[in-house]
């Protein structure tokens, strides 16, 4: 079986790197823009908080606040700043190819 | 004259350290002399840079067991209430003020004090507390929340802060 892998470098992105356009996102994806931002696998704890993000996104047409974050996607403050060390919600939008969150929280 | 300000700017971005961390200082007990930095701290922590947060005279009332949920706003002394001075100063002025502006930042998803720390806490922002206050006020450990990482002095504080931008609230 063939497939024609798409790769981060080949999609439009703003100038920090998200991605313009959110459905052109995938899983494969998701692992190399993580790579490139220094966290080398995404294990299910990451998976849990940027799948998340993208669904909250997709549903709202908002990404949530860091304290929504804590609350509501099973993983608590502490362990989200462990799994994404510069900046869980910006990290986690990235990932999941939505765009930056916007607002002070 | 234009273009010589955009060679300016672009320079200056390509040079441009991004910041490191920052030392917030809080030294006012008011609702507005505390959120902002409580805003500013967790802002910090969301963009990936360090934060430490240093309470100081009244500021040190966030950190209080008996008066973190009576923070208000000024209502007197403050113009940016647009109340005159005498009505501010009516019994009631300041608690409806902080009603309606607790509202507004529920609406927003700023927590209440107690559960905003927490949050900047567990961020892995350092919350300390000013030992001169600590002492002036006659307070103890036991007088705080269990979200305060110690009691400084000002010379601990600076040796905290080596290479981080100082802000002064």
């Amino acid at each position: 079986m063939t497939t024609i892998e798409t790769h981060v470098s080949e999609l439009e992105r703003d100038a920090e790197g998200f991605l313009v356009r959110p459905e052109q996102w995938s899983r494969e994806l998701a692992l190399e823009i993580a790579r490139e931002n220094g966290i080398p696998e995404l294990t299910p704890r990451h998976w849990q908080v940027v799948e998340f993000m993208r669904e909250s996104y997709l549903t709202t047409g908002a990404a949530p606040s860091i304290r929504a974050l804590g609350k509501e996607s099973g993983v608590p403050v502490k362990e989200l700043y462990s799994l994404f060390p510069k900046g869980p919600a910006k990290l986690a939008a990235k990932i999941g190819g939505i765009p930056k969150p916007l607002g002070c929280i | 004259m234009t273009e010589l300000l955009e060679a300016i700017e672009t320079e200056e971005e390509e040079t441009r350290e991004p910041l490191q961390k920052v030392c917030i200082v809080v030294s006012k007990g008011s609702l507005e002399g505390i959120y902002p930095a409580l805003i500013m701290a967790n802002g910090a922590r969301m963009e990936g840079i360090e934060a430490d947060l240093f309470f100081t005279f009244f500021g040190l009332d966030a950190l209080r067991k008996d008066r973190q949920e009576r923070i208000r706003v000024a209502t007197v002394g403050n113009p940016g209430m647009h109340v005159p001075t005498l009505l501010g100063a009516l019994p009631g002025m300041s608690w409806v003020a902080t009603k309606m502006m607790g509202r507004q930042m529920q609406k927003l998803d700023i927590p209440p004090v107690g559960e905003f720390l927490e949050l900047i806490h567990d961020s892995g922002a350092g919350i300390y507390a000013c030992h001169a206050t600590v002492e002036m006020f006659g307070l103890s450990e036991d007088d705080f929340v269990p979200e305060v990482d110690g009691v400084l002095t000002v010379g601990e504080f600076y040796e905290r802060s080596a290479g981080a931008e100082i802000i002064f609230t």
